[in-house]
């Protein structure tokens, strides 16, 4: 059981939630996740942790609405316990002095990518980063980045903060002006997949890290596998952060996408059930 | 060896047991015949998830005990991984102390009534039985009459714990609440350890929770044994993994001198063959975690799984057999077994192949997965299959299973559960550098006190040591690694 220390919204449908866990927040380094399970009959899902307070003894996850999990954490409040917390999970990114970083974010995942910048930064690294979201309202962190990031640039889909287009546009302004040595990149698996291959041109070293589908996230059910440069790897224990350049992206889509209906019915479902209720 | 013998024949020699056995001449005994547990009807049992076995009546299990003989040298025993003191609790049924026969079991077993269900005792005890061994007929039903005895404990609702030593306040990890890990668990406490379990997942029980399904061994009845251990002082932690949560490093600053390392089987194995991460197609670890231990088959839970009309299980061991008949409970049209050998070699119990083909199970021996294909959106939908004929033997000793060439053929599925072993968990050894461990990732351990070759603390046993080993044999190297363990701390302390 972890208490909920502290609940933020940063739009309708994503939130900052801090969360007491005294021995993970010791243990945890960037690039780790955790498994967590809301109940007695609900999932266990991985969310990766943005930050932590060892000496406070919290960790923070950055939740955005995708269904029935992600959406009962939500509607948890302040004081309330989450069942299930296991962590951390995975291997930790490995942060050195490379020279130049551009780091890329999109939707969500740019909670997960903020220790990374942080972490790069602080081995004195220049650290570039690019934002992405839909629209204004779904950029997030933006300050904390700017915080450890030598420059910031956003950019929205439809234009109404920052410039206009995907973040590969983004990406690709930065590579063409100067020398870029490693790219980190979290998001969509879509985002990634098409951030890797514009890195990909330029022969950049680059690295994703994969949100799969997972069950116990120790290595034991493979749920999470996915082909990296033709051989089948666990995310949860070999990752969750792989080569992007040799990470089949289109299996992964089509791997995320296994119980797409299921998940569908069921969050119908827990609105019809969570609307009576309130 | 000696004391044991001693031991033994001091027992045998005890004023009841004489009692027991002049109640009836040998001849007698000789001339019963084996009783058969009565077994739920196949065709209702694969629509639903209550246990297959019975159990035996109180009258049943009487007349089984009575076939025993009391050997004065008890060959059974030599079967036993965990040396159970067998004549002595199945003589004790026969004098209808039925509580004290539990208490037997558990001078030396923690889990009797997970054992007496799971023990593929066909080839342990009950191999070395008198009447197996001298008289070719059926052997004394040793592991339905432990089952018995523990189920009419736990029953009875007067448990009885067992007697532990005056705390030590030692502290000494766990790692993993497997067979193995709770083994261990049972013994330290008796000696008056200050035992912590340490479990990766949300449930304590490991393969006995996630793995084993409902209707070979409730989970209740493990939790009753759990229930057991905690009442003996036994800590238990959930959610915490050593080597992740917390460093082994981190725990011994905390006090604890010593750990058993029980962390099971990890990674499932794949064939690597083309099509094989479709959707629809799972590990046997990932499809009976979701059913056992997620529920994911109970719309009330939020776990979903796939489990659809034709259902291929590859693979011949006892997971295998789980695996296919969870199919076969969900509804399928067809569950059907791809295994590359014959029955012959098959590694499942008997009575698992056996319940399974009363189920409507469908066996393709000989038969071996080629490729799988996928619709649109990536489910699978059929595999190619190649049939198979046997050669020469094999370095594991069974005949070598040899394509046929132009045998090959599209056989229709819709999910698919490959089950064809599992490499030792590497969190563990990916935690301690130093420990030395073997190509395959299991961990090198001293076969008499199980304790590492490498770091003196550090005690294993289970999947981890063996790569794919049986509940009772993981029970087996728990229980020796607390004794190692026992004196390993003792000879500490002595040398201060």
């Amino acid at each position: 059981m972890s208490k909920i220390l502290e609940k933020e919204y940063f739009s309708k449908n994503v939130v900052k939630i801090i969360l007491d866990a005294p021995e993970i927040a010791k243990s945890r380094k960037p690039g780790h996740f955790v498994i967590i399970k809301i109940g007695d009959k609900g999932e266990r899902i991985p969310l990766t942790i943005a930050s932590s307070d060892s000496e406070k003894g919290t960790i923070t996850l950055v939740v955005q609405t995708v269904g029935v999990t992600s959406a009962k954490l939500i509607n948890l409040e302040v004081g309330d316990e989450v069942t299930d917390v296991v962590g951390p999970l995975g291997e930790a990114t490995h942060i050195e002095n490379v020279g130049t970083v551009l780091c890329a974010g999109g939707g969500v995942g740019v909670a997960p990518l903020l220790p990374i910048v942080e972490g790069f930064k602080k081995a004195g690294n220049r650290v570039i980063t690019v934002l992405a979201a839909r629209s204004k309202d779904l950029v997030i962190l933006e300050e904390q980045m700017r915080e450890f990031s030598d420059e910031v640039i956003i950019m929205t889909d439809d234009g109404t903060y920052g410039k206009k287009g995907l973040v590969t546009l983004g990406m690709e302004e930065v590579i063409k002006r100067e020398k870029v040595d490693l790219s980190v990149v979290i998001g969509p698996a879509i985002m990634m997949k098409f951030a890797a291959l514009t890195t990909k041109k330029y022969n950049i070293k680059t690295y994703a890290s994969l949100n799969t589908i997972m069950v116990d996230g120790t290595g034991m059910c493979g749920a999470c596998r996915v082909e990296v440069g033709g051989k089948t790897k666990f995310v949860c224990v070999d990752g969750p952060e792989f080569d992007a350049h040799e990470v089949d992206f289109d299996q992964m889509l089509m791997r995320l996408g296994a119980y797409k209906d299921q998940e569908h019915l069921a969050y119908q479902k827990y609105l019809e059930t969570s609307e009576t209720v309130a | 060896m000696e004391n044991i013998a001693e031991y033994l024949k001091a027992e045998r020699s005890q004023e009841w047991r004489n009692e027991i056995r002049k109640t009836m001449k040998t001849k007698l005994r000789l001339e019963k015949v084996r009783v058969e547990m009565s077994e739920e009807d196949p065709n209702i049992r694969n629509t639903n998830n209550i246990e297959v076995n019975t159990g035996l009546s109180v009258e049943e299990a009487v007349l089984e005990a009575q076939r025993c003989i009391d050997c004065p040298t008890p060959t059974c025993m030599t079967g036993c991984p965990v040396g159970i003191n067998i004549p002595k609790f199945i003589k004790k049924i026969e004098k209808e102390d039925f509580l004290g026969a539990a208490a037997v079991l558990k001078d030396t077993n923690g889990l009797p009534a997970v054992c007496g269900r799971v023990c593929p005792q066909e080839k342990q005890c009950e191999a070395q039985c008198f009447y197996t061994i001298k008289l070719n007929k059926p052997p004394v039903a040793i592991g339905h009459l432990e089952r018995f005895a523990a189920d009419y404990e736990q029953n009875s609702g007067q448990i009885a714990i067992p007697d532990v030593a005056e705390s030590n306040k030692i502290k000494l990890g766990i790692v993993g609440s497997g067979p193995a890990g709770l083994a261990a668990a049972g013994d330290l406490a008796k000696f008056g350890y200050d035992v912590t379990v340490f479990e990766a997942l949300h449930e304590i029980g490991g393969v006995l929770k996630y793995g084993i399904p409902e209707f070979r061994l409730p989970n209740d009845v493990v939790d009753v044994e759990i229930e057991s251990l905690k009442q003996m002082g036994v800590k238990f932690r959930t959610n915490f993994i050593v080597g992740k949560t917390a460093s082994f490093e981190d725990l011994k600053k905390d006090g604890y001198q010593a750990f058993f390392v029980g962390s099971g089987a990890g990674l499932p194995r794949f064939m690597n063959i083309p099509g094989e991460n479709f959707n629809g197609i799972f590990s046997s670890n990932e499809y009976l975690t979701r059913v056992n231990l997620m529920n994911a088959a109970d719309p009330e839970y939020d776990t979903p799984v796939h489990s659809g009309d034709y259902v291929a299980v590859i693979g011949g061991g006892n997971t295998a057999m789980d695996s296919v008949r969870t199919a076969k409970r969900l509804g399928a049209k067809r569950s059907m077994i791809i295994y590359r050998r014959s029955e012959a070699e098959m590694p499942a119990r008997v009575e698992e192949v056996k319940h399974a083909k009363e189920e409507g199970i469908e066996f393709m021996n000989l038969h071996n997965p080629l490729e799988y294909y996928a619709n649109d959106n990536g489910m699978v939908k059929s595999m190619k299959v190649q049939k198979m004929e046997l050669g020469e033997p094999d370095s594991s000793g069974r005949r070598r299973p040899i394509p046929i060439e132009g045998s090959e053929f599209i056989l229709e599925v819709d999910t698919v559960v490959v089950s064809v072993g599992v490499s030792p968990n590497p969190i563990v050894p990916a935690a301690l550098p130093k420990l030395e461990i073997t190509d395959w990732g299991t961990i090198v351990v001293d076969k008499d006190t199980m304790q590492s070759t490498t770091i003196p603390e550090i005690f294993a046993g289970g999947d981890i040591v063996r790569g794919g080993a049986t509940v009772i044999l993981a029970m087996g190297d728990g229980r020796k690694a607390a004794a190692g363990m026992h004196k390993y701390i003792q000879e500490k302390i002595k040398a201060n």
